[in-house]
């Protein structure tokens, strides 16, 4: 790798470095007669080993739908709708049968979940909790399993990991769940690590400590990481790349800093205008983006975003945009973005 | 925990002095009082009966008779028969062997058969098997038992001669285990179907609910194949209604099954209260009552135990 990446030609190095985790075109098209709700439509993206990749958009833009349908965890009658193309290490995870993709949860591409209050087994105590995938998926014995559940939970900066592995979720707090959940999720080292808002039910302080102690595992153990929030500070703090979604689909991604510096996309420009920032006192009006995510029958045929759009043009209604690249790294989902 | 026990225990003498303050009531207000039926006998003069009211002590004030009865009860001693002047609690302790045979398998059948079911009917929601389990339980809950009983007797018994239509044994072949095991097999039946349907229910609303928990998510994203899922994580969950349906369920155990008992011939406490209530035998009807309540109070301390040790939030107190 070093090799290609000494060469002046730079897609020389891009094509040595082929994505760890690439998603292609994925889709979940619910019917809800008489409508089919377009949840998912059309996602695709890349992430790279070791990288961040941060899934931004508010609350109903499939963020979360997207990771379930990664580790193929929806329920039946979901389960059989996703579309598309998830590519993990070479092997296609939407074409493997329940138990091959099982081998593969916990192991190879993991999750940690937004509610740490309910995602642990309440009648189990944490140790054993953790050390459930190491037996299932490296053959450790109990005994072996126990240590390393013990090792992880330090490793995860749990004061006295001896003592909180005996004991059972509901005597932790929320920031010591989560810390357990990403115990439990990265305990067989996963090559991807898929987190679904892991900080959103937790204390503004505990929050960047979890978001720490991601960063920090990831440098130690090289996971890519696929972060969903709906808080851009989150992203800023932790990601290297970001896609914005919106209505089921991604208008845009771009490195953090080009995002963050220089937005293309109006809802992008939207969202980041709604940060509240501190040194303006007093606050004038905080600015929002005008109107209501579309529901599931009344999704314009063109760009979903147009009717809430400042900078709609008479082609928006037409067609949906391609997510087309603009600048390097930089993609945009719109038929008249904005520049700088 | 033994703390808690003895606190239960404690609490337990009120609750069983009410129950023996209303059953002693209900008895004596009861039409024709305890000595009706000797009054039916035309061998039986005036006199007689006053002589026996004395000997039972009938003819002390109410509540003479009951804290005479009430200390006895406490102290071991259930009252006698007034047919034979048998203790009471021998008479009761001579009919459990039968009930407790009967109940045991009929209850071990129908929560082995009804909690598979159930689970099956969770796992497998809305298809074909659940809808015939949940049909099937429904139509053995409307129904009434002594119906199924009937039918049981008829088709078995009468027309396919497979199996004896009652009692427990042959004439003449008591202590033939074989005897009894087919005489065993019908009864069981038609009492394991009702208690079938019952825990089929309850089992799969129990499992339905911890299946959707977010930790059964949990549990599938590590890895965690179904049958593992099922047994280690949805089964210490959706246990805790199961074991509170079984301590209501364990005083049945000890007081038996009226219908059956009495369709079946079988000698069993269910039928002891039947026969008692025909012949007025107020001795024996509250001590059943009080034996009942008994294990009532039991069933349910044990249950509150076994809740509390297969989950670690529940604080004994």
């Amino acid at each position: 790798m070093s090799a290609a990446a000494s060469l002046p030609d730079e897609t020389g190095a891009a094509a040595a470095e082929a994505p760890l985790l690439s998603v292609r075109d994925l889709t979940l098209h619910i019917p809800v007669p008489p409508h089919v709700l377009r949840a998912v439509d059309g996602v695709s993206f890349d992430l790279r080993r070791g990288e961040t990749l941060g899934l931004v958009g508010e609350s109903g833009s499939g963020k979360t739908l997207t990771a379930l349908m990664l580790m193929r965890l929806l329920e039946p009658p979901l389960a059989a709708l996703p579309r598309g193309e998830v590519r993990l290490d070479g092997a296609d995870l939407m074409t493997l049968d329940e138990k091959r993709m099982s081998a593969l949860r916990g192991r190879t591409i993991s999750m940690v979940f937004q509610e740490p209050m309910t995602s642990l087994n309440p009648v189990m105590t944490v140790g054993r909790q953790i050390a459930e995938p190491l037996v299932r998926h490296l053959g450790l014995s109990s005994r072996e399993a126990a240590a390393r559940a013990e090792e992880m939970l330090r490793l995860v900066h749990i004061p006295d990991p001896a003592r909180v592995a005996r004991a059972y979720p509901h005597l932790l707090s929320g920031g010591m769940r989560q810390r357990a959940m990403i115990a439990i999720a990265l305990a067989c080292r996963p090559a991807v690590l898929v987190a679904d808002e892991p900080t959103t039910a937790l204390d503004v302080t505990v929050q960047a400590q979890i978001l720490e102690l991601l960063a920090e595992l990831q440098r130690e153990m090289g996971s890519a990481i696929l972060l969903i929030t709906h808080d851009l500070a989150v992203i800023a703090e932790t990601a290297h790349r970001v896609a914005v979604m919106y209505a089921g689909r991604i208008v845009e991604e771009a490195p953090v800093a080009a995002l963050f510096a220089a937005p293309r996309h109006p809802y992008t420009r939207g969202l980041l205008a709604s940060i509240p920032k501190i040194e303006r006192v007093p606050a004038p009006t905080l600015p929002e983006i005008p109107g209501m995510v579309p529901g599931a029958g009344d999704r314009p045929r063109g760009c979903a975003f147009m009717p809430r759009c400042a900078r709609a043009v008479s082609g928006c209604a037409a067609e949906p945009p391609p997510l087309a690249e603009t600048d390097r790294g930089h993609r945009v989902a719109c038929w008249n973005p904005a520049h700088g | 925990m033994i703390g808690f026990v003895a606190w239960r225990l404690l609490q337990a003498i009120p609750l069983l002095i009410g129950v023996s303050l209303i059953g002693f009531g209900l008895m004596h207000l009861a039409p024709g009082g305890p000595l009706a039926v000797y009054t039916l006998n035309p061998t039986i003069q005036a006199q007689d009966i006053e002589r026996i009211k004395i000997i039972f002590g009938l003819d002390q004030p109410v509540h003479v008779q009951y804290v005479k009865w009430a200390t006895g009860i406490f102290s071991g001693n259930w009252g006698y028969t007034f047919f034979g002047g048998r203790p009471v609690l021998d008479v009761i302790l001579e009919r459990l062997p039968a009930t407790l045979l009967l109940m045991g398998s009929a209850l071990s059948v129908a929560i082995v058969l009804g909690l598979s079911i159930g689970v099956l009917g969770a796992v497998k929601r809305y298809s074909v098997f659940d809808v015939l389990a949940t049909t099937g339980a429904l139509f053995a809950l409307s129904f009434p038992t002594f119906w199924f009983g009937l039918m049981a007797i008829f088709v078995f018994a009468i027309e396919l001669r497979w199996l004896p239509s009652g009692g427990m044994w042959e004439l003449g072949e008591e202590g033939n285990i074989l005897s009894l095991l087919r005489h065993l097999v019908l009864p069981t039946m038609v009492l394991a179907l009702v208690i079938t349907a019952t825990w089929s229910r309850y089992s799969r609303s129990a499992f339905l609910e911890v299946m959707q928990q977010d930790f059964m998510r949990t549990a599938r994203a590590k890895g965690v194949p179904p049958a593992a899922r099922l047994m280690r994580h949805a089964f210490p969950n959706a246990a805790k209604p199961l074991i509170a349906l079984l301590g209501v369920e364990l005083p049945f155990l000890f007081s038996g099954a009226l219908v059956t008992e009495t369709i079946f011939g079988w000698p069993g406490m269910g039928r002891l209260f039947v026969d008692a209530l025909n012949m007025k035998e107020y001795p024996i009807l509250m001590g059943m009552m009080m034996f009942t309540a008994i294990f009532v109070i039991i069933g349910n301390l044990l249950a509150d135990l076994a809740i509390a040790a297969i989950d670690p939030r529940v604080r004994l107190r």
